[in-house]
């Protein structure tokens, strides 16, 4: 495995209208890596991922303190730009979300075409389809609305919406969490096969689903990190206490 | 279907003296409110079947379509036609909503996407403030303010810029379909402002959030996200303000110039269904006279009415 640093978050704190939610976050994404990011509900899970994009700083009243390096770079230094940012650095949400009144095709070309990048649209947006493993559900309807497609592949329209820009680290939040359990292994049969390309960062409630498709796993409680371990580390000999009780259900 | 129900409830093993009287109470309950539901559908019948009734011999005499289609209104000589103050309320409405519909898209967006929180509440609050305004204080605004500039200022300077167009020919008078048009446009944008701040308030935020997250700008997540989605919506508030802007009274009545003709450029006077009720019916002498105001009545109630159903529905449809 590449042992080079993707993302080094450093001292992190994220705030909400002066109230901090994380506190103080230090850890490693590797490259080609999944970290798979757990903890109970309102632990700052969202908070942290939206923080990797500077998708938090959009939300009134947000702001964050700390360092954030994407391959060395801060990116809240001076001349970044998160616009761009954002580009290299991916996310797909929990709810599947298309752009309503666009084809499937427009869906996936999207980012492309507000990025004005050049290049053979087609091509781009079948290699999109088949990385996120819709290309044979979608390719006789390309021209068709995305709200014909189920829940699940619409999850997959937006993750090869995603990946049509060739982001550098993609963002999961939950993705699976609104899907039946079959479209929900199809999602993660998927993280497994995007590792070998990208560097994913997800968050999931679902321990098995952490234990499956990740490299190393981060365990949050109060907006505070409190391991970061190789997830079969964390998940059969967890250093602290309280990861031991969460990971194995006796959180109370 | 109420057997169903109450079956159910019978067998739960309430007392039954208990149960009867609560049925009783509900019974009355409900009576109350479907008159109640039904008194509005009544009171519209009632204005439709009055308006007719009176403008029934209108319809008979030179019929419903030459009535329509005739451009000629001479009281005295008891010749009626419909057509001046259509085509008044039409242009004048028309005006209105294309010069309201840019500012109000433009607040709502504001509103929604660009303003900072603390200064949402203050716009929005100028908006409420602006449907507050008497129409009678518009038409006076319209009268001391907006004609002399129009007539000074602006209809001079279109005509000496797009005269060879009909639309922005003829005499600069001031009092007309532009004037009408502006103050009316003024008075609608409160509608269409706050009825796009509605549709946009419901764009989900994972919509907006998944653009933003294409490394979209602010104007491309409006138009990726928020446009496409408040579509039908708006074309509502669109619908909806041109609703309000047809029924219009008394702002238009002293603004329109008062000629009950056709005129093709937008400086020149003209008259609408709702200023000529309200300017000759007082006066109004023979029978026929005050059925074909009746009649433009029936016409501008038909229309406003399918305006709003239509406003309803496209604001209604949208998904939540
Ligand atoms: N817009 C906001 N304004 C104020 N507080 C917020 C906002 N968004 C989140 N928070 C707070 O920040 C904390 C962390 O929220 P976050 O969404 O990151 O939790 P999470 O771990 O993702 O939870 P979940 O598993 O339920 O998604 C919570 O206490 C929440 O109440
Ligand atoms: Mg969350």
């Amino acid at each position: 495995m590449d042992e080079t640093v993707r993302m080094a978050v450093r001292g992190l704190s994220a705030f909400h209208r002066g109230t901090a939610v994380l506190h103080n976050v230090t850890l490693d994404v590797r490259d080609r890596s999944v970290l798979a990011v757990i903890g109970p509900s309102g632990c700052g899970k969202s908070t942290f991922l939206r923080c990797l994009n500077r998708m938090h700083e959009l939300a009134p009243g947000a702001s964050v303190t700390g360092e954030i390096l994407l391959d060395g770079r801060d990116i809240h230094g001076p001349g970044v730009d998160p616009v761009a940012l954002r580009r290299r650095v991916g996310m797909v949400f929990q709810r599947p979300n298309p752009f309503p009144t666009m084809s499937i095709f427009e869906n996936v070309a999207a980012g492309l075409r507000l990025n004005r990048m050049a290049g053979d649209l087609d091509a781009v947006v079948e290699r999109a389809l088949r990385a996120a493993a819709l290309w044979d559900e979608v390719k006789d309807r390309l021209r068709g609305s995305p709200g014909s497609l189920s829940g699940g592949q619409q999850q997959r329209l937006c993750i090869a919406r995603a990946l049509a820009v060739e982001p550098e680290v993609l963002l999961m939040d939950e993705p699976a969490s609104a899907l039946d359990p079959i479209a929900s292994a199809r999602v993660e049969d998927l993280v497994h096969e995007l590792k070998a390309r990208y560097t994913v960062v997800i968050v999931t409630h679902n321990m098995q689903q952490a234990a499956r498709v990740s490299d190393s796993t981060a365990f949050f409680y109060l907006g505070r990190l409190v391991e970061h371990s190789p997830t079969a580390e964390l998940f059969t000999n967890p250093r602290e206490e309280r990861t031991e009780e969460y990971v194995t259900g006796r959180f109370g | 279907m109420s057997m169903a129900h109450t079956a159910p409830l019978a067998m739960s093993g309430a007392p039954p003296r208990r149960a009867g009287s609560v049925r009783t109470g509900d019974r009355l309950w409900r009576l109350f409110l479907l008159a109640a539901g039904c008194g509005v559908f009544l009171l519209t019948a009632l204005i439709l079947i009055v308006l007719a009734r009176l403008a029934l011999p209108v319809l008979h005499q030179p019929g419903t379509w030459a009535f329509l289609t005739s451009s000629d209104w001479d009281p005295v000589a008891e010749s009626f036609g419909a057509l001046p103050f259509v085509w008044g309320t039409l242009v004048t409405s028309a005006v209105a909503v294309v010069l309201a519909f840019p500012v109000g898209l433009g607040v709502a967006l504001f509103i929604t996407e660009v303003a900072p929180t603390w200064l949402r509440r203050p716009v929005t609050f100028a908006i409420e403030l602006l449907s507050a305004v008497p129409s009678v204080v518009y038409g006076l605004w319209g009268l001391f303010i907006v004609v002399p500039w129009l007539r000074e200022t602006v209809e001079p300077a279109l005509g000496a810029a797009l005269g060879f167009l009909p639309l922005f020919s003829g005499p600069p008078l001031g009092l007309g379909y532009l004037a009408a048009g502006l103050v009316l446009a003024v008075m609608v944008l409160p509608t269409l402002a706050s009825v796009s701040i509605e549709v946009m308030r419901t764009v989900p935020a994972g919509l907006r959030e998944s653009a933003y997250a294409l490394g979209a700008t602010q104007w491309e997540v409006v138009r990726l996200a928020v446009l496409p989605h408040s579509r039908s919506g708006l074309v509502g508030a669109l619908v909806l303000g041109t609703g309000r802007a047809l029924g219009e009274t008394m702002a238009v009545a002293m603004l329109i110039g008062n000629a009950p003709s056709v005129g093709t450029s937008l400086f020149a006077p003209g008259y609408s269904l709702a200023s000529v009720i309200a300017n000759e019916f007082a006066e109004a002498g023979s029978d026929a006279h005050v059925g074909a105001l009746a009649a433009l009545g029936l016409v501008l109630f038909l229309v406003t009415i399918a305006f709003n159903a239509a406003a309803r529905l496209l604001i209604g449809r949208r998904q939540p």
